[in-house]
């Protein structure tokens, strides 16, 4: 367990992202940062903030506003033998380069034969509440997963987004690394210096032994909630941030279901082909274990903007809770309070 | 950079390899032996050698797309591995993997090439970023066709390249069609070059196919980047003989008349070269050679193991 001290900072997930990224440009010249708004005023909720005041405008710029071409142009660099780190203001704007993630960047490696390949890190934002919409929203984490070739990525603590960002950097791979709006004022104890968080690795955050809670991103902060609920009853629940999406670990969740025979997936998505069908199929097919599931998930429809609207469509702590209970006591005469889940009250937008 | 005199000798020998490569081709694909797709470089040859002479072999970066064969033989890719490529065999430049849409050496910086139309653009314009970053005093040279620039990332990589003042020849082969569709069909305006321009990008338009033109000019445009580190962009008209993909004419189809003239202009303009080459006899011997050679070794090659699958997916 970490604890502060002077190696040891309380810092929030957007200054860790920070910390990351200037140590990764001071330890190697050929790192740069690009993306629309990098250089701006407000740096990517800081997590680009006076880079290009430190390391120059040539390892930190701006773009034009050309989503396919500039991730063309970062796989080109990262061909030529440089460590590009796009950054996207929303996982949305990601699908305009799609071509070049999905054709291009994937399959360069498999297509040469291992002679050439693209390390380049592209980071997107996932946007939430305060009417981010239908397009300001979306994960999208399983549309990369599905591609062999990319790796990615969504941690949820400070710790894991700094240690996975420098891992990030220095793979040889294209990843994508996802982050969520909702995480950048998070705050958490965060070593100082170097140091890697390896991938294909998911973490155990809270042990429990009544349900196993398998968060992604943002839900893991909704499961840390649901089991605070759960423990109003004596269930103790245990939470798994998934962390890697791909590779994905599934050792610790095999564990954790062959221990509890219990499993809630919350998707930070949609359910529909998610990840979560993806470790469910995998725990039949290859583990053999057997255990009750259930998936959280978003509704299965655009994001709506209004507020009135937008907590039907998430997963929530008590929503996670209350399909727990049912699960493990049987019972259906239990309604969770709600309780109010800081990140999103405290956002007021406006992006 | 050296001003260097155009050679004939060199110009026909690569003219006639590609043409006799291609020609190859056609004569073999009915037996089944390349089973993949191939789109022919025959008709626009000269844009080829003529830039490939000009170039600054093994120091430049060549960006092509999936009608690569001339481009690749013309600046001097493995011939034995590329034929050994087209064959599926574990003796190719991608043990198979690639064929001919992905055809890639590093040995003389062909970067493997992209099947998607226009997509490796901006990957050549990020190619030349990372070389004026790495300070590197060499460009890159990227072949697409007219049919690359209905696209929106062409605009987007051309803008780039001339924002930042990168180091990149931009190689227009203007055949006039995308399949079977007419650039008239598919441009409002067709002065190409005019547009480019005004996105702040120097231009230079060979309306014939002359090979000593376009390796003049070509030179020009690379002394040029060398000089200002700024893009320059090449338009070279030119004509596709053959169907987009595949090995047969396509004038059947009646979606073009066979025009006699251009049919020849490829032809005339080997011949050309030819006339100005003493040794043509033992470069058309040394090219049967080569394609015997390289046809023999393909043959000889073993399949790759099925393991091979699985390897580089991801780098280790």
């Amino acid at each position: 367990m970490l604890q502060k001290n002077k190696f040891v900072n309380n810092i929030t997930y957007a200054d860790a992202i920070l910390s990351a990224t200037k140590i990764m440009l001071k330890k190697n010249k050929d790192v740069f940062v690009f993306g629309q708004g990098v250089d701006d005023p407000k740096g990517h909720y800081g997590t680009t903030l006076n880079l290009h005041k430190d390391f120059g405008e040539d390892r930190c710029f701006d773009t034009p506003i050309c989503e396919e071409s500039m991730t063309g142009v970062g796989i080109g660099a990262a061909i030529a033998g440089m460590s590009p780190i796009l950054v996207h203001q929303r996982m949305d704007f990601l699908m305009l380069a799609m071509n070049q993630i999905v054709n291009m960047a994937s399959k360069i490696h498999y297509i040469s034969d291992g002679k050439l390949c693209v390390p380049i890190v592209v980071r997107a934002c996932i946007g939430r509440s305060w009417g981010q919409g239908a397009q300001h929203s979306q994960s999208l984490l399983s549309t990369f997963a599905h591609i062999p070739g990319l790796k990615v990525i969504a941690p949820t603590t400070p710790h894991d987004v700094k240690g996975t960002l420098i891992t990030a950097i220095e793979d040889r791979n294209p990843v994508i690394f996802i982050e969520h709006r909702m995480l950048y004022k998070n705050k958490g104890l965060v070593p100082k210096g170097y140091y890697k968080v390896g991938f294909g690795k998911s973490r155990t955050l809270s042990k429990g032994c009544d349900i196993t809670l398998v968060g992604i991103s943002f839900t893991v902060i909704d499961c840390i909630n649901a089991k605070k609920l759960l423990q109003e009853k004596s269930i103790k629940a245990e939470v798994i941030d998934l962390l890697s999406i791909q590779p994905l670990d599934m050792s610790k969740i095999v564990s954790s279901v062959k221990k509890t025979k219990k499993l809630v997936i919350v998707e930070n998505d949609w359910i529909n082909c998610g990840v979560s069908s993806e470790i469910i199929s995998r725990l039949i097919e290859t583990y053999n274990v057997k255990f009750e599931v259930k998936r959280i998930g978003y509704l299965f429809t655009p994001c709506p903007t209004t507020s009135a609207l937008e907590e039907s469509f998430y997963p929530s702590p008590e929503k996670i809770a209350k399909v727990s209970y049912e699960m493990v006591t049987k019972k259906k005469n239990w309604k969770p309070r709600k309780i109010k889940t800081k990140e999103i009250e405290e956002f007021k937008g406006p992006f | 950079m050296k001003i260097k005199k155009f050679d004939y000798e060199k110009a026909y020998y690569l003219f006639k390899k590609i043409r006799c490569t291609e020609e190859k081709i056609i004569e073999i694909y009915e037996s089944n032996i390349i089973k993949s797709p191939v789109h022919l470089s025959l008709g626009q040859e000269s844009i080829a050698v003529g830039v490939a002479l000009a170039s600054e072999k093994k120091k430049d970066i060549v960006f092509s797309n999936y009608r690569s064969h001339a481009h690749f033989i013309a600046h001097g890719g493995n011939f034995k591995k590329m034929w050994a490529e087209l064959f599926g065999k574990e003796t190719g430049l991608s043990s198979g993997k690639a064929g001919s849409m992905h055809l890639g050496d590093l040995g003389i910086n062909f970067i493997f090439t992209s099947a998607i139309v226009g997509s490796a653009i901006s990957q050549a314009v990020g190619y030349s970023l990372a070389l004026k970053m790495k300070k590197l005093n060499s460009k890159v040279i990227c072949y697409h066709g007219e049919g690359a620039m209905d696209q929106g990332t062409f605009w987007e990589s051309l803008n780039f390249s001339a924002l930042k003042k990168l180091p990149i020849l931009f190689v227009c082969e203007n055949n006039g069609l995308a399949i079977y569709s007419d650039q008239r069909k598919r441009m409002k305006t067709l002065d190409i070059c005019k547009k480019v321009k005004s996105f702040g990008v120097h231009t230079i338009k060979i309306k014939d196919n002359s090979t000593k033109n376009i390796f003049q000019n070509t030179q020009k445009a690379l002394q040029r980047i060398k000089k200002n580190g700024q893009p320059v962009f090449l338009e070279i008209s030119t004509y596709r003989e053959v169907d987009h993909v595949g090995i047969n004419y396509d004038f059947a189809l009646g979606y073009r008349k066979k025009e006699k003239q251009k049919m020849m202009k490829s032809l005339n303009e080997l011949k050309f070269l030819k006339q100005n080459t003493k040794n043509f006899k033992q470069i058309e011997k040394k090219i049967n050679k080569e394609i015997s050679d390289a046809l023999n070794y393909s043959l000889k090659s073993n399949f790759p193991h099925k393991k091979c699958i699985g390897s580089n997916v991801t780098k280790e």
